[in-house]
């Protein structure tokens, strides 16, 4: 046995094991494996190379030379975990980004929306709440938020303290009004906010009607109901099967006939739940759940 | 070889438009390019090159399949990357030198999918992003060539790379051509 394994141990290109496997693999994979097993974060089905990207961030700024050290910081120190997780999640958005999608939204969505008496909408991965307030002022413009109740989860507990709170740069408004413009708006985004705190603080009247929670695709159950989910540039990150999972997560939380919103470069395409779904709004990623 | 890796900033259009229009059809490899766009507007790089050339040009979408003898242009706003199981991964990550897409990202990326196999292009521009993706994808042991500066329409991009990349040839557009043309019959 111990013959064995020096063999193995004295083998081998510098970098790479006997089977070809990249050290650097072995070392990521036990460092989502020891992540979700210390903090229940699970980043295992995450699209590897975004992921190893963010890593070697963290690990850099952390000063570290290899995963194996970040493992160990992480593992032992809840405060480095929390900023490695930072790393990993921290997720920048605009106001009505892809101005097209608000806009279809509003021009082919809304007319079947306004026949119901009451409305669910979720915005899953909502990071800082950009696309929640998108939605929220899309609503009030087009007179649904009265009947309308948002769910905005998000995994990173910080992001969704951002969001519930409103207040964005104010170097980054211009181009906020706009897209709010291009994407059909009714208003001025001017009505919506205030200047202080340095930055531009959203209506509190905005969030009355939102439930912010802690949840997360990968592994969290289904929410009933909804009218409308939207989810762009979220399942990006996840590899395929865990995008599927995602996927059958939502045409679960949909009515029949409800609406799935993704992002500009997504596709329902490369999903074995495909098939559950019509294209909707082509161009804008919107799709529709099927009746059956 | 299994894929061909080409960054560009200034200048992008008119290097691009000499190489890519001499991909013949069933060209093998797979050709991934990262062009720097303002966000907030359609892109229509792709559409202007398929028009031009001889082999499939498109835009990247998420989790789409790389497939031998197409040409992916990242689109606006997204980082485009490889993943190892050859599809393409796209990625809102914050800009690299102001830029998303980002060379850098691209690079780094197929240098782990490809490790050796896959050659990394740096065209003319007038920023440094590409460098070190340059330089990662050389020393996993990839091909990097870099247009030679005095050739370039900006020359900022093409020096920052040969600076940092000490494997990174320096070549006119004919010759990475030539190059290109080659990798793809050994592939």
């Amino acid at each position: 046995m111990c013959a064995v394994e020096c063999r193995n141990v004295g083998a081998g290109v510098r970098g790479v094991t006997m089977d070809g496997e990249k050290i650097e693999d072995i070392e990521i994979r036990l460092l989502l494996e020891a992540l979700y097993r210390r903090y229940h974060y699970d980043f295992r089905n995450y699209a590897q190379a975004s992921i190893r990207r963010r890593l070697r961030q963290a690990r850099d700024r952390m000063g570290l030379a290899t995963f194996s050290a970040l493992q160990d910081r992480l593992l032992h120190d809840p405060a480095a975990a929390a900023r490695v997780l930072r790393f990993m999640t921290v997720q920048v958005s605009d106001f009505f980004r892809d101005p097209d999608y608000f806009r279809a939204l509003r021009e082919k969505v809304v007319p079947h929306l306004r026949t119901y008496p009451s409305l669910k909408v979720w915005i899953a991965g909502c990071s800082a709440g950009e696309e929640l307030h998108s939605l929220a002022i899309l609503f009030r413009e087009e007179g649904l938020e009265e009947r309308t109740l948002f769910y905005a989860t998000d995994i990173n507990q910080e992001a969704l303290e951002a969001a519930a709170r409103g207040i964005y740069p104010l170097d980054r408004l211009k181009a906020f009004t706009e897209n709010h413009r291009l994407s059909g708006g009714k208003s001025s985004l001017s009505e919506y906010y205030t200047t202080g705190y340095g930055g531009a603080v959203f209506d509190a009247s905005l969030r009355e009607r939102v439930v912010f929670s802690d949840h997360s695709l990968v592994t969290d159950a289904v929410f009933s109901e909804m009218h409308l989910i939207s989810c762009r540039n979220v399942m990006i990150y996840f590899d395929r099967d865990l995008q599927d999972r995602a996927i059958g997560l939502f045409r679960d939380s949909l009515i029949r006939n409800g609406f799935l919103g993704l992002g500009a470069k997504e596709s329902l395409r490369f999903s074995s739940h495909a098939a559950d779904f019509t294209d909707f709004a082509r161009e804008e990623k919107i799709y529709q759940r099927r009746k059956g | 070889m299994k894929a061909v890796a080409i960054g560009a900033s200034a200048g992008a259009i008119h290097a691009l438009l000499r190489i890519l229009p001499a991909l013949p059809s069933g060209f093998t490899l797979p050709v991934l390019v990262v062009v720097h766009i303002p966000p907030g507007r359609r892109s229509e790089l792709a559409a202007l090159f398929a028009g031009k050339c001889r082999v499939p040009v498109r835009e990247a979408e998420d989790k789409e399949p790389i497939v031998p003898g197409t040409v992916y242009f990242a689109p606006p706003d997204y980082h485009m990357l490889a993943e190892a199981g050859g599809t393409i991964s796209l990625s809102m990550e914050e800009p690299v030198f102001f830029s998303r897409p980002s060379i850098d990202v691209l690079f780094e990326s197929v240098a782990d999918a490809y490790g050796p196999d896959v050659m990394g292009v740096v065209l003319t521009g007038a920023n440094e992003d590409g460098a070190r993706g340059l330089r990662a994808l050389g020393a996993a042991g990839g091909m990097a060539l870099v247009q030679d500066p005095a050739t370039a329409y900006a020359r900022a991009m093409p020096e920052a790379a040969l600076a940092l990349c000490r494997q990174a040839q320096a070549l006119p557009l004919e010759g990475i051509i030539e190059r290109i043309l080659e990798a793809g019959l050994a592939a």
